[in-house]
């Protein structure tokens, strides 16, 4: 196909699941992977498990990023995997971020959640990340 | 041989710029970004009257015997689990010699919804205390007299529901609503600015908040009716300029509408406080809080015409910046909770918020309570920094630096005003942007190594000793919604109906809403169900993404 | 999903299949251009906006979803932002205007990149809106920012555009892009609870008075006027009006012949720019592999000689391309 419109970004959903409006470490990864080139899909604020998995199949988008900061990720991250099984869409990654302790980032990852990062870590990390995952811009 | 007299600061020019500076490629900009001498001079001090302690633009602080007179409050930020636990919480801390209580809600209570909303699910008693009516309000206060301590309350969209609470539950005590005294956040332009704990629209959202106000000058005088934050905003990741801005223009913003709801303004200004960060870099914080003290004063007795001393006065309450904790070598906390207090401590802080070393990673285990608790009693008792009077007063370099914040939260009052005011410009997405263009450029600042933050981007560890945290029990959250399902079981349901009605039908008017929602309270009316008729009539928000 | 996996999937309604094939269409992959041809009377109605940023357009589009389906329709949204023209990424933002129909199986929302498409938005979108209309859509809203040449690509694909204007954005009505009064079949001044809404009514009333009138199929009655509606999206007043005047439009393009004249303009457009782009490829696959093309073409140093070489094979027919994987 034609070189200039073929390549297609990558398209990465991201979402606040959970009450709390903490927004800062969401938006900076937005514009970061932005800046990447990625092409990222923000649903704002207090999403349910299940708007993020509809918003997610619409778009068509083959990951799926996650923030939450109110501690209630044991509960959210796993509902948003076990709503992508649901809807029968396993092939997009989830990965999330937040305050999450230690053990908590072992059991999330056993129920399905590919990566989790937490304050601290660099930009440049997630990026990596990602490439790593799709070498080859979108599929 | 003959020595010229040479003005000695023209020696030191030549000799430091014939030395070679440090090429480590750190940023010497304070952390907001201004720019800053290796020296500063009596050249650099402003010129204007000797300012004092105590009297007007109060710079120096607002009570002319600082510290001597009475120490700052140390209240610390705490709620967790239920009502039950945190009242074993507070008992404890009051014990160990705290002086005022603070109350920390949980998500669910924060946006207004009972526990058994389904959007509630695993977020009952994680970030603070779950609260659904009146009947869980009784518990956490259960053997702690109301008339005899002061109570902080971090709550905004339904901070008048809390309220309401809080005096119904002194009533059950025997107290008069006159004589209680605590803050109440109530800050809504805040959260619409930074923190988007919002249900309401702006406007609806004020309506309430000056509904509070009106309503607590006559029958709750004692109450600080609203604690104007700046917090949130730092941690959103604005500037101190920013911070100081945003929140001063906040803070008129209110006043304005308290004037245009025909209020007159030495009857509610003096109940106004304030909520400011206190975040690592020493000095730019201390010139924020010394700064802020004197643009609120001058605005207050320059644009609005207070005449009451206490009108123009500027209090507030400060907490250690969250966000300056890491999860990593998270000991490292102590430290940095320590100097930010005593940055809080010299700006001469109301009361002060000391965070606990793991709260980057859960809410504070009791002994990480106790040391941020303690950190504060040190400063006050052994470091003897409390025994002078602004002690960083006249220095060159915070003089020039106080200066500096004022001129440019002078300029963004003024963009906020071509803006036409705050509302439009949240509409605007002005105050969003900004501060989200000051996180990503400090983001980029720590991802190029131009700022350092030990344990995190330099200095770091390979094997982090696991800590122990707080868990919150999975079994409580089926406990809480049994409770509240209890409570609406048990309630007298006609009453309970009838003032939801009144109500719903007094938000549709112009009525003051406070003495409506009371008797839903007393009423035992759950939060959620108190919300839910005002949104009805009020509807919701969306905001507009503005990354 | 295979091809055949995809066609079963999109035909037998599964949101993903439509997801996955607007995908396809937005990297011009022709492999589902069967899944456009609609069964009889399934192509969706397109109502284009436009407007300049903070002018309230995702709320009015948020707004108009909701009286469609009151009205038992479904709807899908396409909305549109720009991409960075230097790394290719983009965030795209409109979602979060239109939650409250979130969950809601009749809304489609699907956030576009206009990322440099030769030919610009519009081939993708023209495919994606087929697909949304076999796929059994009644409405489609097309939403783009009016920066660039975006708000051109919406009129050029839309039956009726809509141009958002707000009293509060700059100097009124001094600051409508020229060309936007030629492409607007229907002006929304939004916000109209701010002060100075009369003020841009006026003027732009003032401003249409001195346009010529649209150029219009020989014989209909007469030139389509564009109305002004004034709307405030946020509290869902005067989205009924807006929707009437759409309705009256849609009737205005059919009594007057337009409807049909537009169709078989737009068609011919399009494959004109469906060729040049085929002819394109081709070019680029003769120059990637003929050694000799390419030696001829340095030493002309122009490119006019190989273009025709190119062209004149062409005529004879080579074998399309192979698709990329």
């Amino acid at each position: 196909m034609p070189v200039d419109t073929a390549v297609r970004p990558v398209r990465i959903l991201v979402a606040k699941v959970g009450l709390d409006g903490h927004d800062r470490g969401v938006k900076v990864v937005a514009r970061a992977l932005r800046d990447a080139g990625y092409e990222v899909i923000y649903t704002g604020l207090r999403q349910t498990p299940e708007m993020v998995v509809d918003a997610a199949l619409q778009e068509d988008a083959q990951v799926i990023g996650l923030s939450i900061h109110s501690g209630a990720h044991m509960t959210l991250f796993p509902a948003v995997v076990q709503e992508l099984k649901r809807r029968k869409a396993t092939d997009i990654i989830v990965f999330g971020g937040g305050i999450i302790p230690e053990d908590d980032i072992a059991a999330l990852k056993k129920r399905g959640v590919a990566e989790l990062f937490t304050p601290g870590t660099p930009l440049q990390d997630i990026v990596d990340w990602l490439r790593k995952r799709f070498p080859r811009g979108g599929s | 041989m003959k020595i010229r007299a040479r003005d000695p600061k023209e020696v030191w020019q030549e000799e430091f710029d014939s030395k070679p500076s440090r090429d480590d490629g750190i940023e010497t900009s304070t952390i907001s970004g201004i720019p800053l001498k290796p020296l500063y001079t009596s050249a650099d001090l402003p010129k204007r009257e000797e300012e004092m302690p105590g009297v007007y633009p109060y710079t120096r602080g607002i009570h002319t015997s600082g510290y001597r007179g009475r120490l700052w409050t140390m209240r610390q930020f705490s709620g967790f689990a239920t009502a039950e636990e945190t009242n074993r919480r507070y008992k404890y801390l009051l014990a160990n010699g705290q002086t005022g209580l603070s109350v920390a809600f949980d998500m669910p209570t924060l946006m207004g919804q009972d526990s058994d909303a389904p959007t509630s699910r695993g977020e009952i008693g994680h970030c603070g205390v779950a609260i659904d009516s009146l009947a869980d309000m009784e518990t956490l206060f259960d053997g702690i007299p109301l008339g005899e301590i002061t109570t902080s309350m971090t709550i905004n969209s339904p901070a008048a529901i809390l309220l309401c609470m809080y005096i119904a539950v002194a009533e059950k005590q025997g107290v008069p609503a006159s004589a209680l005294g605590g803050t109440l956040q109530n800050d809504i332009l805040k959260e619409f600015i930074a923190q988007k704990e919002f249900i309401f629209p702006p406007e609806p959202s004020m309506r309430l908040v000056v509904d509070s106000i009106e309503y607590c000058a006559k029958e709750v005088p004692k109450w600080n009716t609203i604690s104007i934050s700046g917090y949130h905003i730092r941690e959103a990741g604005s500037t101190a300029a920013q911070e100081l801005a945003f929140t001063l223009a906040d803070g008129m913003a209110y006043v304005d509408a308290c004037l245009e709801r025909g209020m007159r303004i030495d009857d509610f200004a003096s109940r106004l406080s304030f909520f400011f960060d206190a975040h690592i870099d020493f000095f730019e914080e201390v010139a924020k809080f010394r700064a802020a003290r004197r643009i609120w004063a001058r605005w207050m007795r320059e644009r609005y015409g207070a005449q009451d001393e206490r009108s123009i006065k500027l209090r507030f309450h400060t907490q250690t910046a969250g966000v300056s904790l890491t999860a990593q070598q998270p000991e490292l906390n102590v430290a940095r909770t320590a100097i930010e207090a005593l940055a809080a401590v010299l700006g001469g802080t109301q009361s002060l918020h000391t965070n606990a070393m793991d709260e980057v990673l859960a809410l504070p285990t009791d002994k990480a309570a106790r040391i941020a608790l303690r950190t504060q009693q040190l400063l006050a008792y052994e470091t003897g920094v409390a025994n002078t009077i602004d002690p960083l007063g006249g220095s060159y370099f915070v003089e020039a630096l106080t200066d500096e914040m004022e001129r440019q939260a002078e300029v963004y009052f003024k963009r906020i005003e071509e803006l036409g005011g705050v509302i439009p410009a949240i509409e605007a997405s002005f105050f969003q942007k900004e501060i989200a263009d000051a996180a990503f450029r400090y983001q980029q600042e720590l991802e190029q190594k131009r700022r350092l933050v030990v344990g995190v981007n330099e200095f770091t560890v390979d094997d982090e000793e696991p800590m122990d945290i707080l868990r919150i029990d999975p079994k409580l959250e089926g406990e809480q919604v049994a409770r509240v399902q209890a409570v609406r079981r048990k309630r007298d349901q006609a009453r309970c109906s009838k003032a939801l009605a009144a109500l719903g039908k007094a938000a549709a008017g112009s009525d003051n809403l406070m003495p409506y929602i009371l008797e839903a309270v007393r009423a035992y009316a759950t939060e959620g169900e108190i919300m839910n008729t005002l949104i009805e009539v009020f509807g919701v928000y969306t905001e507009k993404a503005v990354i | 999903m295979s091809d055949i996996e995809l066609a079963r999937r999109f035909r037998a309604g599964d949101i993903r299949a439509l997801a996955r094939a607007i995908s396809l269409v937005e990297r011009r992959d022709p492999s589902v251009r069967e899944l456009e041809e609609a069964p009889k009377g399934s192509t969706a109605e397109v109502v284009g906006f436009t407007g300049a940023p903070g002018t309230g357009k995702s709320t009015l589009v948020d707004a108009l979803v909701s009286l469609l389906r009151k009205q038992k329709k479904s709807v899908a949204v396409i909305a549109t932002d720009p991409n960075s023209p230097f790394t290719g990424g983009a965030i795209l933002g409109d979602r979060i205007r239109m939650q409250r129909h979130a969950l809601d199986p009749k809304v489609f929302i699907r956030s576009m990149g206009a990322r440099g498409h030769l030919g610009g938005l519009s081939l993708a979108t023209r495919e994606a809106i087929r697909l949304l209309g076999a796929f059994g859509f009644d409405q489609v809203i097309l939403e783009t920012v009016g920066v660039g040449q975006s708000e051109l690509e919406v009129a050029a694909v839309a039956g009726t555009t809509v141009v958002v204007l707000t009293p509060n954005l700059g100097d009124g009505v001094q600051m409508i892009k020229a060309g936007i009064l030629e492409i607007a079949d229907i002006f929304v001044v939004n916000k109209a609870d701010l002060e100075g809404h009369q003020r841009v009514v006026m003027e732009l009333r003032g401003m249409l008075s001195l346009s010529a009138p649209r150029a219009h199929a020989a014989g209909s009655p007469k030139a389509w006027k564009p109305p002004i509606i004034p709307t405030v999206a946020a509290r869902q007043e005067g989205i009924e009006e807006l929707w009437a005047a759409v309705e009256a439009h849609r009737r205005y393009l059919e009594a007057s012949g337009q409807a049909r004249e537009l169709a078989e303009k737009r068609l011919k457009d399009e494959t004109a720019e469906v060729v040049a782009e085929l002819a394109r490829e081709q070019a680029r696959q003769a120059l990637g592999e003929d050694a000799g093309l390419t030696a001829r073409l340095m030493e002309d140093g122009t490119p006019y000689r190989a273009a025709e070489e190119i062209v004149t094979r062409l005529g004879r027919g080579l074998k399309p391309p192979a698709r990329e994987h």
